[in-house]
Parts: structure tokens; C-alpha cells; sequence
């Protein structure tokens, strides 16, 4: 078999076994979070016997690995389970209306929310980071270069909210160029979704530009002092292509793997910029699902967040794979 | 016009160390002309890399040219911009680099690093440029010249590579091309199919040459004229014939006496006697790929026996299954007659302490962070049990024993040692476990000529001092001449042939015996020539096209 395919299936299934251990520690994590919905939702009205009604109709009077199992065996099949908090309690109301929002339907909007937004910042502070560390890399140690640190240092060290109350400030108020609310919605077009959309990408986009910018400077000076790019200097090659055509395709392998964990990040960890913004996306989602204990979303969501992970590291491991040439050609 | 091409006046170079700068280049004159080859010679250190890459008006980082002139053709480098220089490199002055394998981009192919300068430099179009090198590729010999240049530098071999990049040095017929020891990673066979390519081309387009090289046999063939360095400073400069025949130094003198070190022979072993070590009927394998096929050989107590044989052929691993790091396939070895488990970690401690090892790279070999009393110490305490004052005291001996002063160095770090110092302190921690018998893997081919003799006459006297055993992993056959007592050649993992020195020296040999012997260069500057009308040219590249396998 060829040996790049056979390393990325070996890692796929990898993927697949991390992904089961990882449900296993959600379940089990969630489970351990202090209070009860039936009590949250039902507040001064708790008598036990409601409580244990509503407990039975949502199947939380069994044994948990039972419901785990269930859990499972649903989630393998792309069904995540009905929202509590949605949900009619026949036993409370007094009749079944028959109708159920599945977590499924409750999460896809606001997923793909999430991955527009995550999809917009990508665009920009990818390209923009690498950018930026080949030119620190080219003019390091240079003013250039120190700007371009403190700078980003400066905005990764900030409060995300802060950053967006700064952008909030200088592009929405007092240069009203865009707009300070986020509030998408279903069938809005796509021009009008980007500009909604562009302030708290480009608050995200001051986040993660430092690392990747950082890590691209670092792995291509890393490789200056090799005996190729010696050689291409004493081959009267000019600076800047030294670097992009000799330095960066040896230097991928580690520049891709602090892209995907930033990539990362922007799927399952930017619920502040969201609330800045009142971005619809699935962080709010997340902490709403908290609060009111919504057992079912919440695990979905943890589960939604390990898959972008894995799947994030996955990528990255399989491309620097592929960035290797001594993988992609045998001997 | 003038046909002088270089013309370097008392060039003095600093390098940075600790904040202040040092010397490198203490003033020296070169003078080069059009279609000439000049020999740079002298042991590491000596600053022949720093001078030739001034040549190119080129300084590594932390390194700078702080005084006098370098001239190209007329051009003042010294006050030419970075981007005037950048013009001339590659085009009209190239450089080839002594590791091949290092200095072509992995990420790239060959062709598409070959035609690199020719575009950027707007000398050639890109196709043209394409269908030159292949052109040049068949001119030095390469295998399958239409076809190579497609392929990644892993896929090639070193001696290929090292050809290929003689060839890149070429794309854009360069006046000048700087060759920093570019064989001195090659195997001898190997070193001859590149030299011979790297003086055909030289001289088929009258190219000025500086040839940076340690190794004087060498220099002897390519050079017209020679340059001896020492530290930093000339030491003198003639003609190569004259040199050869006539050095006027000192220090000239004593180079040329390195390669005349020979220890005595020994009176043959008595028929009964049992060998310290026996090596019986091994094979062994790395996965599933058999490396070496029944390998067997004796070495006898008081004796040395070489192992030769180019880099694959299975030195090393015979020396890994001896030290029980890779338990034998089949076959096994025995220690003064009783059998040794295969594996290491069955060997009882004092089975371990005979069989000591000292390794090619004393510099990776030695814990950068541990002190000379510690190293040596470790293995005093491990093996023999003393401590403390008891324990300061034998390492003192033995530093006495390797020849270094203990109250300056028992202290040292392996960073404050020479590389010679580093390679005794390797030799006193294999002696502090009192074995019978050590392997010695390419102990020298890191060192200079003259610190090698030296650990080489160490070995020598130790020997006789203890009745060491020795196994002496090396492809140098110089070495082998001046210290083996038996010879053991190898190939593919087979022993081609073995017997005493003496013997294998004289004629008739195993073909491949003959093919090591007659490749290791000799002083005589008509050497090259005569072997390659010997061999026969097309010879030449038929060997290559085997090595591709």
C-alpha cells in the first residue's frame, strides 16, 4: 500500500479511538456537574415528585452507563437526543404535543454560524500571519521585526474584549464603517452576513495572529543556518526567494500544526467575542446549555468540539505528512 | 587586461567568540589566475573554509573580513553591495558546498535547484537551462543523466549528489568555483568517479578552482599550485610537484610524515591459542532484511584486526551484534571461548566490562554536561566499585594513562576540550571498565591527520601496555596500513576476504580488495591520471551505474 495512505488511515482510526475515549470523559464529566435540570427548571416548584417525574420521562432515573450506551449508540447514528429545555413534559403538562427539538436542530444553525465565522477570520489571519513572519524572518531583528512582535504580543495578551471594544470603538463609532452587532440570521445574503460578520473576525484575527506569525518567523530562522540555504545564497539567489522557495517549503511541517490549533480555537473557544457581538454562534449556545443544565446540548457540544480538534490535528499531522518530500517519493 | 582572476591581500578575518572578536585569517595574500587550480590545505581550525568563501567576498554569520582587499576580475569585493555581489554569485563564482546531501533543498528537485541560478541570473531560459544540466550530468558520468535530475536529493546517492552539485557549480560556466572538501564524506571508491568528473569539467572549461581539502593525496591530483595553512597564517606556497618533492617547513614536513606511522608486525598466534573475541557464523538483521549473511572472524589477545569496507557494508552492525545491541539472527560470538548471550541485558557485569566501546563522534559521545572526573568516574564506580577519594584517584591514572595532565583536565567540560582531548577521554572511559578487548568505530576519521596519528600511537602503546584486544572499524586504509595486525574486508554485509595485513597488501587480491586498495589516493600527482588510463574511463561510469543497484 502506499505508505502516506497507510499512515493517514493508521491516523484515522486513531482519530476515531480518541474521539470514543473522549465521549466517554464528557459523559462522565457532565454527569459530575453539580445540580439536576428537573430541579433548575422546575426552581420553587421542586416538590420530589415532579422532579422525579420529570427525572423519568428524561430517562435520568437510569443507571448511567446505561445511558451512556444509549447516548452512544444515538450519537453513532447522528441522532444527539432531544433538547431538555425544549422539550413538552408530558407528565407535567399534562399531555404530549407531540412535537421535539432534537439537539441536532438546535445546534446546526448556530454550527454553521460558527464555522462562517471561524471560516472569515481563517481567510484573514492566516494569510496575514505567514505573511507577516516571512517578512519578520526576512528583516529580523530589524524595527520592522520588532514592531511586528509587540504588536502582536500586545493583542494576544489583551482581553478579547477589550480588543473588540477597542475595534468596536474606532470602526463602529467613531468611524461608523461597520456594524457593532452581529445579529445574523437564516436567510441573509451573503454580502451582508460578511460585513456583519467582518468586526469580530478581525477582533479574532488580532488573537491568533500572534502565535502563527510568530511560529512561521521561528521555523524559518530556524532553517538560515542549514547548508541549503547557504548554498542558495552563494547562489545569488535574492533574499525574499531564499526564503519563500528554500526556507518555508522545510519549514511547513510546524507552521501547519499552529495553524490547525488556532483553527481550533476559533471553532470552540471564542464564546466572549460572540457575547460582544451577539453573534449567534454555537459558545453561546454552549453556556446557555450550562446554565439551565441541558444535559443532551451540552454534551453535543463538547462532542462537536473534540471532533474539531482531533479533526484539526488530523489535518495538520496528514499535511506535514504530505510537505515532506521524502514521504511523498521513495527512495 | 590581466590574467590574474583573484587577488586577496593581507585579508585578515575575525570571528565572533564570547563577545569579542578573534582572529581567524591573520593576514594572508592569494593570487589566482584565469583557468587556474589552487590547493587549500591544513587541518580544521587552520581557516581554509573562512578564506575560500572571502574569495567569493562571502563571511559566514559571526564572522567578519576586517582587513585588507579582495579582488574578482577588477571588481573590489570588499566594497561592492550586498547586491553587486549577489550578482556575481552563482553566475561568475560558485561554490561547492563538502556535504552534498546538506546542501541541495530536500523540498526540491535536482534539476529544478540546477536551473536556479541560470534563471534568476537571466543567463538561460529555463528549458535551455534544463537541457544544459542534463547535458552536464552526462558529461560527469552521472547514471541515467536524462532521467536523475527529476528525482529528490534523498533518492540519490552521495557520491551522485556530490556530482550533481559540481554540476550546479556549472550552470552558468562560472569563472571561479570554490570546492570546500568536497569528497571528504565519500567513500575512497566513490571519492575517485567524483574527482575524476571534478577535473574533467574543470579543465574542459578552463575554470579557475580553489580546492579546499585536508587531505594531500588528494590535493596532489587536482591542484597546480598548493597553499599550506596553519592556523590561520600561511605556512608556504608552490607549485604542486615542488611541494611534493621539496616541502621547505617544518610543519609541511610533518604532514607529509603522518601517512608513514607503521607498527611493527607481530609474530603470528600460536595454532591453539583461543581468540579473546570469536565472531561465529553470524547473520543478522534489521527487520526483516537480512544486513549481514555469516559473518565470522577471530581476534586474538594483544591483537589489532581492521574491519574495512565502504559506509553499508556492515562495520558498524558487526560491532552492534558483538556488543550485544542487536541480538544475532543466526550464529553468535564467543568471549575467551565461552559463548556471550546474544542480548546485552543477559550479559552478566563482568561479561559486559570486557567488551568496552569508543565511538567516531567524541563529541556526541560525551555528556556535554557532565565534567571529565564524572565521565571517566562513571564506569570506575559502575564496574569496579570505588568511590570517592579511591575513585578520584584511578580516574587521575587513567587521565595519566591517555596522556592528559588529570589536575588541569579532571574538571573540564567536553566543551572545553579539542576534539583530539574529547577522543583521549573516550579511550580512558572505555579503559576504566579494564576490558580485554575494544571496538574502535572510525575513531579517527573525525580527527585531523596529525591528532589522529596521535591517538593512533596512544592505541598502539596501550596496547602493548595492557594486552588490549583491538576491533578497528574504519574505510581508511591508511589506517589500517599503520596499526592492523589482521585485515577483515567487507561488502554487503559479507566478509570478502580476511588475513594478516601483510598478506592482504601484497598482490593477488579479491577484486574488491583490489578496487579499495588501488582507490585510496596517493601522493604522486600523476597518480589519478595513470589509475584512470589503468581502469579505463568507460570502467569509471560502468562502477557508477552498479552502485545504483
Amino acid at each position: 500500500m502506499n505508505p502516506v495512505l497507510k499512515i493517514i488511515l493508521q491516523r484515522l482510526a486513531l482519530g476515531l479511538l480518541t474521539l470514543f475515549i473522549v465521549s466517554i470523559v464528557i459523559f462522565t464529566a457532565v454527569n459530575m456537574l453539580p445540580g439536576d435540570f428537573a430541579e433548575a427548571i422546575l426552581g420553587q416548584g421542586a416538590t420530589p415528585e415532579a422532579v422525579d417525574a420529570i427525572r423519568r420521562d428524561l430517562g435520568l432515573d437510569q443507571h448511567p452507563v446505561a445511558r451512556y450506551l444509549d447516548w452512544l449508540a444515538g450519537a453513532v447514528q447522528g441522532d444527539l437526543g432531544n433538547s431538555f429545555a425544549q422539550a413538552n413534559f408530558a407528565s407535567f403538562v399534562g399531555a404530549d404535543s407531540g412535537v421535539r427539538v432534537t439537539v441536532a436542530q438546535q445546534i446546526a444553525p448556530r454550527f454553521a454560524n460558527t464555522m462562517f465565522l471561524a471560516g472569515v477570520t481563517a481567510a484573514i489571519a492566516v494569510p496575514f500571519a505567514i505573511t507577516l513572519g516571512i517578512l519578520a524572518a526576512l528583516y529580523r531583528n530589524s524595527v520592522f521585526d520588532k514592531a511586528a512582535n509587540i504588536t502582536t504580543l500586545t493583542s494576544i495578551s489583551s482581553p478579547e474584549f477589550f480588543l473588540a471594544y477597542v475595534l468596536i470603538l474606532f470602526l463602529a463609532v467613531l468611524n461608523p464603517v461597520l456594524p457593532s452587532l452581529s445579529n445574523i440570521y437564516a436567510d441573509m445574503g451573503f454580502g451582508e452576513r460578511l460585513q456583519k460578520t467582518l468586526l469580530p473576525a478581525l477582533t479574532l484575527t488580532l488573537v491568533v495572529t500572534a502565535h502563527m506569525m510568530r511560529m512561521t518567523r521561528a521555523a524559518i530562522i530556524n532553517l538560515l543556518a542549514s547548508p541549503y540555504i547557504e548554498m542558495a545564497r552563494l547562489k545569488g539567489i535574492k533574499p525574499m526567494r531564499v526564503i519563500v522557495r528554500h526556507a518555508l517549503p522545510n519549514a511547513l511541517a510546524p507552521i501547519i500544526n499552529v495553524i490547525a490549533l488556532n483553527l481550533a480555537y476559533l471553532i470552540t473557544g471564542v464564546v466572549v467575542v460572540e457575547v460582544v457581538f451577539v453573534y449567534p454562534g454555537i459558545g453561546q449556545l454552549f453556556v446557555d446549555s450550562v446554565k439551565i443544565r441541558d444535559i443532551p446540548v451540552v454534551q453535543a457540544c463538547c462532542l462537536i468540539f473534540a471532533a474539531a480538534y482531533i479533526l484539526l490535528n488530523l489535518t495538520a499531522d496528514i499535511l506535514s505528512i504530505l510537505s515532506n518530500p521524502r514521504l511523498r517519493h521513495k527512495k | 587586461m590581466t590574467d590574474t582572476l583573484v587577488e586577496m591581500r593581507d585579508i585578515r578575518i575575525e570571528g565572533r567568540a564570547d563577545e569579542t572578536w578573534m582572529p581567524i585569517i591573520k593576514g594572508v595574500d592569494l593570487t589566482l589566475k584565469k583557468g587556474e587550480v589552487l590547493g587549500l590545505i591544513g587541518e580544521s581550525g587552520a581557516g581554509k573554509s573562512t578564506l575560500g568563501l572571502a574569495a567569493m567576498g562571502f563571511c559566514r554569520d559571526g564572522v567578519r573580513i576586517a582587513g585588507g582587499s579582495v579582488s574578482f576580475d577588477g571588481i573590489d569585493l570588499l566594497a561592492a553591495s550586498a547586491e553587486q555581489k549577489r550578482r556575481l554569485l552563482g553566475k561568475r563564482i560558485a561554490y561547492v558546498a563538502q556535504s552534498a546531501a546538506a546542501s541541495f533543498n530536500p523540498a526540491h528537485k535536482l534539476i529544478d535547484q540546477h536551473v536556479e541560478a541560470p534563471v534568476q541570473h537571466g543567463v538561460m531560459a529555463r528549458a535551455e537551462s534544463e537541457q544544459d544540466g542534463i547535458e552536464l550530468y552526462r558529461k560527469l558520468r552521472l547514471p541515467n543523466p536524462d532521467e536523475i535530475g527529476f528525482r529528490y536529493p534523498h533518492q540519490v546517492s552521495g557520491g551522485q549528489l556530490q556530482r550533481a552539485m559540481t554540476a550546479m557549480a556549472m550552470a552558468c560556466r562560472p569563472d571561479l568555483i570554490i570546492f570546500d572538501e568536497p569528497t571528504t564524506a565519500l567513500d575512497v571508491t566513490t571519492q575517485i568517479e567524483v574527482l575524476a568528473s571534478i577535473r574533467q569539467i574543470v579543465e574542459e572549461f578552463d575554470t579557475a578552482a580553489i580546492y579546499i581539502t585536508h587531505d594531500l593525496a588528494v590535493v596532489a591530483q587536482m591542484a597546480d599550485r598548493i597553499k599550506v595553512l596553519l592556523r590561520g597564517d600561511e605556512v608556504e606556497e608552490a607549485d604542486t610537484r615542488e611541494m611534493l618533492s621539496h616541502p621547505k617547513q617544518d610543519y609541511t614536513k610533518s604532514l607529509w610524515a603522518v601517512r608513514e606511522f607503521q607498527r611493527p608486525p607481530k609474530p603470528p598466534v600460536a595454532e591453539d591459542a583461543t581468540p579473546v573475541v570469536s565472531v561465529q557464523g553470524v547473520t543478522a538483521a534489521y527487520g526483516k532484511i537480512d544486513v549481514l549473511h555469516n559473518v565470522s572472524f577471530d581476534i586474538h589477545e594483544g591483537r589489532t584486526v581492521a574491519v574495512v569496507g565502504e559506509s553499508g557494508s556492515g562495520k558498524s552492525t558487526t560491532a552492534r551484534v558483538i556488543t550485544g545491541l542487536l541480538p544475532p539472527r543466526m550464529g553468535g560470538i564467543e568471549l575467551d571461548g565461552e559463548a556471550l548471550p546474544p542480548d546485552y541485558r543477559q550479559r552478566s557485569k563482568d561479561q559486559l566490562r570486557q567488551v568496552q566501546m569508543i565511538y567516531q563522534m567524541a563529541d556526541t559521545a560525551l555528556n556535554p554536561r557532565k565534567t571529565v572526573g564524572e565521565i571517566v568516574g562513571r564506569p570506575v564506580e559502575f564496574y569496579m566499585g570505588l568511590r570517592g577519594r579511591k575513585k578520584r584517584d584511578r580516574v587521575a591514572q587513567l587521565l595519566d594513562q591517555i596522556e592528559l595532565p588529570a589536575g588541569e583536565f579532571i574538571d573540564r567540560l567536553p566543551s572545553e576540550m579539542s576534539g583530539g582531548q574529547k577522543q583521549r577521554i573516550g579511550i580512558a572511559r572505555a579503559l576504566a571498565a579494564e576490558p580485554k578487548f575494544i571496538i574502535c568505530d572510525e575513531v579517527t576519521s573525525a580527527l585531523d591527520q596529525l591528532v589522529a596519528e596521535g591517538i593512533l600511537k596512544l592505541l598502539a602503546r596501550l596496547q602493548d601496555e595492557l594486552k588490549l584486544s583491538y576491533m578497528f572499524i574504519t574505510h581508511d586504509l591508511a589506517t589500517v596500513r599503520s596499526i592492523a595486525d589482521e585485515v577483515v574486508v567487507m561488502k554487503d554485509g559479507e566478509v570478502v576476504e580476511q588475513g594478516p595485513k601483510l598478506d592482504m597488501f601484497r598482490p593477488p587480491h579479491h577484486a574488491y580488495t583490489d578496487l579499495l586498495l588501488s582507490s585510496v589516493p596517493e601522493m604522486d600527482p600523476d597518480w589519478l591520471t595513470n589509475l584512470l588510463a589503468e581502469r579505463g574511463v568507460d570502467n569509471l561510469g560502468d562502477a557508477a551505474v552498479d552502485k545504483m543497484g
